[in-house]
């Protein structure tokens, strides 16, 4: 060797594979501007859809006149239930085994909902059109409080399935009621409960919010007659689940439908499902022959498209008087809306909502989720976690709060002794779930240390004291909550969409030269895979990471897969990536070994290509083995050097945490601030530090917004109140909090890599830290619990109520 | 509907067009000059996404008419870099910190950075906080934005980033 020869670290580096901070790829074009998404595309002919909106939350409609928006220039057509009736497009069916209307259908069942669709020369001249179109409705009664929703004389909201008792869950017990979905041994719980010597109960409301990315839910549809063929640009996080979808509605076969998810603006879960604007802007352009966009509004988006949450949550727990919990029991009402328009796996009504005995060893467990139609928009969807997760740890973190109240414990501690054992993983939950790997102990004492706890907690003692003596007004919140989370959904054995499994897939080719493409089944929204993707095969692969491009969002192109959310991209497509790249490792060794003339048994991996066992020096580096793939094979084996992976995981992943939030409040004003966030993340296997350290950063931002003040709230008449960014709290750079971040490391024993995923764990580990910290804050006053969103308004109304 | 007479300069390339009066900015914008850097998210004024530099002001180009920007020179993200492309300390900067993920956000974020370190040169943690306050993110959570747009102050005034005190 002479000095020219790169070092192991320097051949490494080179790689820019896991565990490297890689700059992202995808910056290059969005920091110039140069992005793709829906709304940039322009094509020839172009026409524009627009939606006239119910202006009532309950109403039949007896009339609609499109006569004076047709006779305005520029106005192609106006589409209704009526038109779409014959093509049995009027309704369409939802994820969650519902139908929901594409446009009203003689009654209109929330604020907001598509009556008309107006399309025209472009949106200014559409925008228009739809203040002409009069809609002549007879106002109905109202319903908006889900606790009222199944009381004898409630309205009947859904007359379209009014004599269906049997559900896509089961029997429904009323004409509002979905489904009803029960799991765990209700008998052994409520034996716990009898024998317990503690117990408490609170109903905790988890209010509906919504995901509202910065870029609104858009398509493009484009009908070539000619050739019989459908292209569907849009803002789609699961495009080739879309394209299954608009085969089956159009009823065009699903070779000739070609669905495009171009650069998407965020996501959030907002842009899993499918909605009325894009089945209009089909038909719309099958009528037309011309290619029909549609892009909605920001009132649009946070007033029709899908909210998430509105579960309303009775939790419970049992326990002994030295704080060893032995049952929980828990029952949800579901606000679904108009229609059930959840985007969970099918089998799974109330998602992943039986993670709620979080992570702790609770020995048994009871879960009851009811499911009712109420006049608001349909959904809910996962925002920003998954299916349900955040409400189900909302409901666990917020009870040991309680919990550690009545037992006069410090909450830590309580956590601390009913956390499961790291020698108890892979541990099997009382609701079903078996939690791959965890250190939860290891986890809680670092963060404890971290922010220096005791030390806090003597600091809050003594301004309760000086509040109390009146000296101050200003009260302290130590905020803890302890996550665990269940994503990368799924196993096809238990989990799938429209009957479709949950694996998801890669496929991956290297040229002769070396040049890689790999094609997934998933889809960023600007988790930035483009650039970690690359990361996992260029160490698997020993090629520079530069080398590598990542395309995903062209269902012609990609493999099959069920997308991005819930956390599933790493977890899922991300194992399908590490396998397709082994399978091509495998076939290299085989060359190598050709090349090397020795048996391939006696070759071995070396960071960038294959060396003999004992002969260091006597090696093939991957650019020459790539070469030879293509220009000498050995005997009887193909050419070429690619491999596909469809990949249907073992188990889900179970991702950890622990937050502590310290928070101050004014009681006079209801003003606070937070003082520090700390946030410690398990993802398992880290492929990009830098990645996960943004991505907590914004989902703690999230959780920040939801958790102190982010709605979606309706009026008694179901109007909606402040439905754009006026209202709706998004924090801007002056209210977000400074985030401090963390982690341990504990590999999912199943995953190929033992990445577990991360994108969603500050949102779901987030909003209760929040709220825990506000409800420390007030505990003292004897306050059990104060329902979300806290913003200042409610804080101070929650003082005044206190006599603080 | 009759249309207006407009001159302006974009990015330093001049144009004339006839505009319906009622044209936003943002519109012309993208459709018209086919400048799809910009972007639309809120259409209120709310958000940031759209925001152009105009005179020698940060704006919102939802918020006004394209016929009111006649006689306007005018910067969108497309303008940032060199003309022979060489990339912006702010582009690079953003891309070094992590300042961005969807990117839907981010030509206004840049766009808004680029005249705030005009009218402060050496902003602390807090003025480039109030600084894009009129922007939003939904992905960041700012701090690698506030970092960006530090690291790119230092990177203009020939000095070493250092990370400010959070």
């Amino acid at each position: 060797m002479n000095d020219m020869t790169p070092t192991r670290e320097e051949r490494e580096a080179k790689l820019q594979g896991m565990g490297c901070k890689r700059k992202r790829v995808e910056d290059v074009r969005f920091t110039q501007g140069r992005g793709q998404y829906v709304d940039d595309l322009k094509l020839p002919g172009m026409l524009f859809g627009d939606f006239v909106r119910s202006t009532y939350a309950h109403a039949r409609i007896k009339k609609i006149d499109a006569s004076a928006a047709l006779a305005l220039p520029g106005v192609k057509a106006v589409l209704t239930a009526a038109d779409l009736k014959p093509l049995n497009l009027h309704y369409m069916p939802t994820l969650a085994g519902d139908v929901q209307a594409v446009l009203a259908d003689e009654k209109v069942l929330f604020q907001g909902q598509e009556v008309a669709f107006v399309i025209a020369e472009d949106r200014y001249i559409a925008a228009d059109a739809i203040e002409l179109v009069e809609v002549e409705y007879e106002e109905l009664a109202p319903l908006v409080d889900p606790f009222q929703a199944m009381a004898e004389d409630a309205p009947l909201l859904r007359e379209d399935i009014k004599d269906k008792t049997e559900g896509a869950h089961g029997p429904r017990k009323h004409h509002n009621h979905i489904f009803e979905w029960t799991i765990g041994d209700r008998t052994g719980t409520d034996a716990a409960f009898d024998k317990a010597d503690v117990t408490i109960k609170e109903m905790l409301s988890y209010h509906r919010t919504h995901p509202s990315p910065l870029e609104t839910c858009q398509c493009v549809a484009s009908m070539d007659k000619i050739r019989g063929e459908l292209t569907l640009w849009g803002t789609f996080q699961a495009p080739h689940v879309i394209r299954t979808v608009a085969s089956m509605l159009a009823g065009i076969p699903e070779h000739k439908v070609h669905v495009i998810a171009p650069d998407i603006g965020g996501g959030f879960g907002n842009k899993v499902g499918a909605y009325p604007g894009y089945i209009c802007a089909v038909v719309a352009s099958i009528v037309l022959g011309v290619p029909v966009k549609w892009v909605e509004d920001r009132m649009e988006n946070l007033s029709a498209t899908s909210f998430a949450r509105d579960y309303h949550m009775t939790t419970e727990l049992a326990a002994t008087k030295d704080g060893t919990i032995t049952g929980m029991r828990v029952h949800v009402l579901a606000d679904h809306g108009a229609f059930d328009a959840c985007a969970d796996p099918s089998k799974w009504p109330a998602g992943f909502m039986n993670i709620c005995t979080g992570s702790y060893d609770i020995p048994v467990a009871h879960l009851a989720v009811d499911g009712v139609y109420t006049n608001k928009a349909p959904g809910g969807v996962a925002y920003r976690c998954s299916f349900r997760v955040t409400e189900a740890v909302y409901a666990i973190e917020r009870a040991i709060e309680i919990l550690a109240q009545k037992l006069g414990m410090d909450s830590a501690e309580l956590r601390m002794k009913n956390f499961i054992e790291a020698e108890q993983f892979p541990y099997n939950s009382a609701l079903g779930w078996e939690y791959d790997s965890g250190d939860y102990h290891t986890a809680m004492r670092k963060a404890l240390d971290a922010v220096g706890y005791d030390a806090l907690r003597a600091e809050q003692r003594e301004k309760r004291a000086a509040f109390e003596r009146g000296e101050t007004r200003e009260i302290m919140g130590i905020g803890l909550s302890f996550f665990t989370e269940i994503v990368g959904a799924g196993p096809t054995r238990n989990c799938d969409i429209l009957g479709i499994g949950m694996f998801d897939s890669a496929e991956i080719r290297i040229h002769p030269t070396g040049g890689v493409i790999a094609r997934m089944g998933t889809k960023s929204q600007g988790q930035g895979h483009e650039t970690t993707y690359a990361q996992i095969i260029a160490t698997e692969l020993g090629i520079p990471a530069d080398d590598i491009m990542i395309e995903e969002g062209n269902t012609d192109t990609a493999p099959y897969g069920l997308g991005t959310y819930g956390s599933r991209s790493t977890p899922v497509a991300g194992a399908a990536t590490a396998v397709a790249a082994r399978k091509i490792k495998a076939k290299a060794q085989m060359i190598a070994a050709h090349m090397l003339e020795v048996h391939h048994d006696d070759v071995e991996w070396d960071i960038d290509g294959f060396r003999v066992k004992g002969l260091p020096e006597s090696r093939k580096s991957m650019k020459e083995i790539v070469w030879a793939a293509y220009n000498q094979p050995p005997p009887n084996m193909e050419p070429g050097l690619e491999a596909v992976s469809y990949y249907d995981p073992p188990n889900m992943t179970y991702p950890f945490g622990a937050y502590v939030c310290v928070m101050d409040i004014d009681v006079d004003t209801g003003v606070y601030k937070v003082r520090r966030f700390y946030a410690l993340d398990d993802c398992g296997t880290r492929i990009n530090p830098m990645i996960i350290e943004g991505q907590v950063h914004g989902g703690l931002t999230e959780a920040f917004a939801v958790a102190m003040g982010q709605e979606i709230r309706y009026d008694e008449q179901g109007n909606v109140m402040g439905a754009s960014f006026m209202d709706f709290f998004l924090p801007t750079a002056v209210e977000t909090p400074v985030w401090e971040t963390d982690h341990t490391v504990t590999p999912s024993p199943h995953h190929p890599i033992g990445a577990k995923g991360v994108g969603e764990s500050p949102h779901v580990g987030g909003v209760p830290c929040f709220s825990n910290a506000v409800n420390d804050a007030f505990a003292f006053l004897g306050s059990t619990h104060i329902q979300m969103p806290h913003d200042h308004w409610r804080i101070w109304k929650a003082a005044r109520a206190l006599g603080a | 509907m009759s249309k207006v007479h407009i001159e302006l300069t974009v990015n330093g390339k001049a144009h004339e067009s006839l505009v319906e009066p009622r044209t936003l900015l943002i519109h012309y914008l993208r459709e018209d000059l086919g400048l799809t850097g910009a972007h639309i998210g809120c259409e209120t004024g709310h958000c940031g996404a759209c925001t152009v530099d105009i005179d020698g002001m940060s704006v919102k180009s939802c918020t006004m008419f394209a016929a009111q920007a006649d006689g306007a020179e005018i910067l969108t993200i497309e303008g940032v870099a060199a003309p022979d492309g060489t990339l912006h300390a702010l582009q690079e900067s953003f891309r070094e910190m992590h300042g961005l993920q969807c990117g839907y956000c981010t030509p206004g974020m840049i766009v808004r950075a680029h005249r705030l370190l005009q009218e402060n040169p050496r902003p602390t943690e807090a003025e480039i906080r109030a600084g894009i306050s009129g922007n939003l993110c939904r992905c960041t959570g700012y701090q690698n934005i506030v970092k960006a747009i530090q690291h790119a102050a230092a990177t203009l005034a020939g000095e070493p980033f250092q990370e400010a005190a959070e």
